[in-house]
């Protein structure tokens, strides 16, 4: 990409701008059109994905009005948004208040520089990519303890102080629950991790041994908190605080904070994919066309991370929500030394079998497709006990 | 509202005191079920005190009974509680009727309990609905409102309306039982046992709904008593008094049925868990009740014959009644004309909310919200 706008800019395509000129300028192009053209849809994609599961999961039909099965109702919401009043309230700090939001936006639009979507398509394969995700992320607490404080409403402070002791709380858990993948591939690139991982199931670090299960379930358990969603979705609690931080927002800033809290689900997603689930790993050798694949690749991606983006909406639409301290202790009493012995447990499993174990995974994976079919058995179970009026017709 | 009293020193183990935060909750506040108002000095997330303040939704009701006269005054009482407002009704018609001396006809009473049964399970549906909301779950909610819906278009064969019934008349009913009312009810009642069972496996054990609610604002037996906890909330503690058994009313004592009590099932007894569980048992025996009524009931005429301007005779009258928050009273006193000198109505609501005060000292913040949730408080109820 660097030599090629060193070219254009030696042909003179810029009328004879230096340098230092084009590079941020066209660096700002490209990332609007990332904002504009890829994040913008994924969000409302992903926002009307989460109203229509959830609304079956609570019998409603959901939004169907705007497009085909609703589908535009994120771009309707958006446009209403950007049309209101953008309130700042009087006794409100106000330019804390209004660049809260960006910063949020900012946090997790920041993560997508270093998600690989497929082979190719990644916008820079830093070699501390997971570190940089780690330290990006955080930058979202600023963003929710500046909205609570500005605000100058108790609700809002409430709100962005449990924010602020949840983020750094459970950083610690996230951080310990991915040293196990670091330790097994030895790179923090996102695109080192894949490629050390494999197509199939049991090629993943998911299945790898019984501890990077159970820290790919610390590291889910964590991104949950950290990104705000029930059952720790207590920053936000409407029933308790109002709407946390974001009581006071308004209009497009209000919207902006939604935009964040569904993009970093994607996020999240996405890196459980790229860290447990094998990334885009694809079987290869069936085409040569690099755009096939790539695009089967892009295609893989998508399904693994919006296999965790369903199953958080899964788990929204079905637990309430834990108390505060009660989100302290499982952080600090149970995540924590949990994910110490994970990383203990996984540098003993590579000292005794530096290879992998040839039979674990195998069995993990036919462990876990059990225990799902069990757990399938027994929804239908439920199913058929209470005789629910079932919607199964996805056109309604 | 004045706090002067209530001020609180936070003496902190370094020695530093700090500033306690008033927090102003309602009276447009998403959890305080209508327009309730607690004036909350917390410490942080830890709670000193949180002070109720009623009377946001008072209407004047017992003064335009006055007005009205006994017969003009039943579409009112369905104001009082309008979440279950077939049993307002039956209290009103029940003290006209003792002031009045008038006979009820045996097949009105029995479309009396089932429509107030009926009206009681409408109204624990969202209550423990409505908990589960104020806990963060928004599933279960809309699962019961469905079933609710359900209720409600029940009783809306029955009276033509969903919320404010008006379904009693002094002497009777309105209305006899439309055609197939039984079939209809019965498959209701087939279908809502097992979604009992459903919801409790929902969410009733769920581990953390039972974390959030096991051992959280516990009132013990005396305190209760003490407090005038009634309806649900006294069962919960684990003192079986029921109006319907020990001051029995209506047809209620022809009815075999339980008084669910609190069991102290994951913690202390009397915490908001048991009060909930108690809501959810009383689902079960409403159902078993209008079962009973369905095959009970007589054939007959449903209304007495009252005179259209009632005067009753000088003197008063008192009633109890098992409302689905617990024992309402009805008081009326007749001075001989067509219009009550005066009325008093005593709700289970009013008296719940005397006792959040006490139970909050040293709560969470978020432990506030399930406290008012197990208690059931309705505002409209509490203010009248």
């Amino acid at each position: 990409m660097q030599s090629f706008i060193d070219g254009l800019i030696a042909s003179g395509a810029f009328g004879g701008l230096p340098a230092e000129a084009v590079y941020p300028a066209i660096m700002f192009l490209f990332a609007s059109l990332v904002v504009f053209g890829f994040v913008l849809p994924l969000v409302t994609i992903t926002v009307w994905l989460e109203r229509r599961v959830w609304a079956r999961i609570q019998s409603r039909v959901g939004p169907n009005r705007v497009g085909p099965q609703g589908v535009l109702q994120g771009l309707a919401d958006g446009v209403k948004n950007i049309l209101k009043e953008d309130v700042v309230p009087d006794a409100a700090d106000r330019p804390l208040f209004m660049f809260a939001p960006y910063l949020l936006v900012w946090g997790f639009l920041a993560t997508f520089v270093v998600i690989p979507f497929s082979s190719a398509l990644i916008i820079a394969d830093l070699n501390v990519g997971i570190l940089y995700i780690t330290a990006i992320v955080a930058l979202s607490a600023v963003g929710v303890l500046m909205a609570g404080w500005a605000s100058n409403n108790k609700w809002s402070l409430l709100g962005g102080i449990r924010s602020a002791a949840q983020v750094v709380s459970y950083e610690i858990p996230a951080g310990l629950a991915l040293l196990p993948v670091v330790l097994l591939t030895g790179t923090l690139s996102t695109q080192g991790i894949i490629q050390a991982q494999g197509w199939a199931p049991w090629d993943w670090f998911m299945f790898h041994s019984p501890f990077t299960f159970i820290a790919a379930c610390a590291f889910y358990i964590s991104a949950l908190a950290e990104t705000n969603r029930t059952p720790f979705d207590i920053p936000e609690a409407e029933s308790e605080l109002v709407a946390g931080f974001a009581t006071e927002y308004s209009g497009f800033r209000f919207a902006l904070f939604f935009l964040a809290e569904w993009g970093s689900l994607y996020v999240t997603g996405a890196i459980m994919t790229v860290l447990f689930l094998g990334g885009w790993q694809i079987p290869t050798g069936w085409t040569h066309n690099t755009v096939v694949l790539n695009i089967a690749q892009l295609a893989v991606f998508f399904l693994k991370a919006y296999f965790w983006v369903f199953l958080a909406m899964w788990i929204r639409g079905t637990l309430p929500r834990i108390r505060v301290d009660q989100m302290m202790s499982l952080c600090w009493k149970y995540l924590v030394p949990l994910g110490f012995v994970n990383l203990i447990g996984t540098a003993v499993w590579m000292v005794i079998w530096p290879e992998g174990n040839p039979l674990v995974p195998y069995l993990m994976v036919v462990g876990t497709f059990v225990v799902g079919v069990i757990f399938l058995r027994r929804v239908l179970y439920h199913l058929r006990r209470a005789k629910p009026e079932l919607y199964f017709n996805p056109a309604i | 509202m004045s706090l002067a009293g209530y001020e609180f020193e936070v003496q902190r183990d370094d020695g530093l005191a700090t500033e306690e935060m008033t927090l102003n909750m309602g009276p447009q506040h998403p959890s305080t079920h209508g327009v309730l108002r607690f004036v909350v000095k917390a410490d942080g997330e830890i709670m000193r005190t949180a002070l109720p303040d009623v009377g946001y939704l008072h209407r004047s009701i017992e003064k335009i009974s006055e007005k009205v006269g006994y017969h003009g005054f039943m579409p009112y009482t369905d104001r009082v509680d309008y979440v279950s407002a077939m049993q307002c009704n039956q209290g009103w018609a029940m003290v006209c009727e003792r002031a009045a001396g008038i006979e009820v006809p045996r097949r009105g009473e029995f479309c009396r309990v089932i429509a107030c049964e009926l009206g009681r399970i409408a109204s624990h549906l969202l209550s423990v609905g409505t908990m589960v909301m104020d806990i963060g779950g928004m599933t279960p909610f809309t699962h019961a409102l469905r079933e609710r819906e359900k209720v409600n278009n029940l009783l809306e064969d029955l009276c033509g309306a969903r919320l404010t019934f008006n379904y009693m008349r002094i002497g009777g009913v309105a209305w006899d039982l439309p055609p197939d009312y039984e079939e209809q009810v019965t498959a209701f009642l087939d279908q809502f046992e097992l979604f009992i069972a459903e919801y409790n496996d929902l969410i009733s054990y769920n581990k953390i709904y039972i974390e959030r609610l096991a051992n959280v604002a516990a009132v013990s037996k005396e305190e209760a008593i003490n407090y005038n906890l009634v309806g649900p909330n006294l069962r919960g503690c684990g003192f079986q008094y029921d109006v319907r058994r020990d001051e029995p009313y209506s047809i209620y004592p022809e009815l075999d049925f339980d008084v669910p009590v609190g069991t102290g099932e994951f913690g202390t007894l009397g915490d908001c868990f048991d009060r909930y569980m108690v809501r959810i048992k009383e689902l079960k025996e409403s159902c078993k009740m209008v079962r009973q009524c369905l095959n009970m009931i007589p054939e007959g005429p449903v209304l007495a014959k009252v005179a259209k301007k009632l005067k009753p005779p000088v003197g008063d009258a008192h009633v109890r009644v098992e409302a689905s928050r617990g024992d309402m009273g009805w008081y009326v006193v007749s001075d001989g004309s067509e219009f009550p000198y005066r009325t008093k109505i005593r709700t289970g609501s009013f008296s719940a909310m005397g006792i959040v005060e006490k139970l909050s000292r040293g709560l969470m913040l978020a432990d506030l919200i399930a406290l008012i949730a197990s208690l059931d408080v309705v505002a409209p109820e509490v203010d009248r």
